[in-house]
């Protein structure tokens, strides 16, 4: 599939380099340059720097030809004009806009876009974790893979007599501290 | 009227003090909180300092029996959303959009939005009629069917110098309106010889333009 990618940020590029490992035709568009350094090396797709929201950019990334436009800036409007140039002027099959008030996507899915809302992405995500664990939200909540270090460590481990070293440095130190302090008030 | 204005940058700022002074009712919307008070603070309580583009603060402002949203902030995509949803959740009948990229004036029209104005295409037709080029002007746009008005400048080296309008293979679906022969209108009768320096114009539309402009002004 070919797929236009608008806005390089930590979400674009994430989106990119998923498609692109997977074998799709990706081209990611930004206004910055520095922003494909958060692509990798590997990334074998296209960048374009402009401005996702201009028709002649558009073109130059040929979205005539795409399969699916994602505007995945950090603008809700940016987004949503570039979704609707996307689809109405260049005639984009799909078209998915990143729009982050939950009322605003609302209302521009009655108008033909697909849309994702971190709003509401995160409370369900949450609300899920609360009530039936972070194993039930699908991966979007991701439970510790390790378990926290905390407490005493097991007795006669090594561990233990290094710690009780460092406990005797500390108290040497605080009587050197204590007896200067006093010296001054006397 | 009563206005809804979206932006109180210079263009809203002077839109309302102009809109007020004839008598409407005006009440702008400005992100700003700062510049919304400094508005504020001279032209009365009229101003929203809020973001535009939500549907509350556009509640607030009385979209709802608003007669026209006058969106002409400096972005054009918050021109863009401000209208689509003052039309959508408030119907407001007219909605005017503020466009900077001129080639946005198509994709707004799409869109539903009733109006578009653009300073950088108003400030390219002054320089197009200053500058002698060989190209069509666009003087202006009518609705509906996609057809535009043009004008083409005849040159010496013109193609369709000495002939009457009759004999030219005009594009389909174009039609010469008058001709402009130094300060005088000349009809378009089919007898009427074309000579060096007369201005044409021309209705026709966006695919037959290419067509029109070969025919008149050559390659």
């Amino acid at each position: 599939m070919r797929i236009i990618i608008i806005g390089c940020g930590r979400v674009g590029a994430a989106t990119a380099v998923a498609l692109d490992k997977r074998g799709d035709h990706v081209t990611v568009v930004d206004v910055e340059a520095r922003a494909f350094e958060r692509l990798p090396t590997d990334y074998s797709g296209v960048t374009i720097r402009g401005n996702g929201t201009d028709e002649d950019i558009l073109r130059s990334a040929e979205a005539e030809m795409a399969d699916i436009v994602m505007a995945l800036t950090e603008g809700d409007n940016r987004n949503v004009m570039a979704a609707q140039l996307a689809k109405h002027v260049f005639g984009v099959p799909r078209v998915i806009a990143k729009i982050n008030d939950p009322l605003r996507a609302g209302a521009y899915r009655t108008l033909g876009l697909e849309t994702i809302c971190r709003t509401t992405i995160l409370s369900q995500a949450l609300a899920t974790a609360a009530a039936d664990g972070a194993a039930a939200t699908n991966g979007m909540v991701e439970e510790p893979t390790a378990e926290p270090m905390r407490g005493a460590p097991p007795s006669g481990s090594r561990a233990e007599a290094e710690a009780e070293a460092a406990v005797d440095e500390e108290a040497v130190g605080d009587e050197a501290v204590a007896e200067t302090s006093t010296a001054e008030e006397g | 009227m009563y206005v809804v204005v979206i932006g109180g940058g210079n263009v809203g700022y002077y839109l309302t003090r102009e809109l007020l002074q004839a008598g409407h009712e005006v009440v702008m919307i400005e992100k700003n909180a700062s510049r919304a008070r400094q508005i504020a603070d001279e032209l009365g309580s009229i101003v929203v300092p809020n973001d535009g583009c939500e549907g509350r603060y556009q509640e607030l402002a009385g979209m709802g029996r608003a007669d026209v949203i006058a969106a002409v902030t400096g972005d054009d995509e918050d021109n863009l959303v401000a209208c689509q949803v003052a039309k959508m959740h408030f119907n407001v009948p007219r909605a005017i959009a503020r466009v900077n990229n001129p080639k946005n004036e198509s994709l707004f029209r799409q869109l539903a939005i009733d109006d578009t104005v653009s300073p950088t295409r108003a400030i390219l037709g002054v320089i197009e009629h200053e500058i002698p080029i060989h190209d069509l002007l666009h003087l202006a746009e009518l609705e509906g069917g996609g057809l535009e008005i043009v004008e083409a400048q005849l040159t010496a080296d013109s193609p369709v110098i000495g002939r009457e309008l009759r004999e030219l293979p005009l594009p389909e679906g174009t039609s010469i309106a008058v001709i402009l022969r130094g300060s005088r209108a000349v009809p378009a009768r089919p007898e009427t010889r074309l000579v060096d320096g007369d201005r044409m114009l021309a209705i026709t539309s966006a695919e037959r333009e290419p067509e029109l402009r070969r025919l008149l002004i050559g390659d």
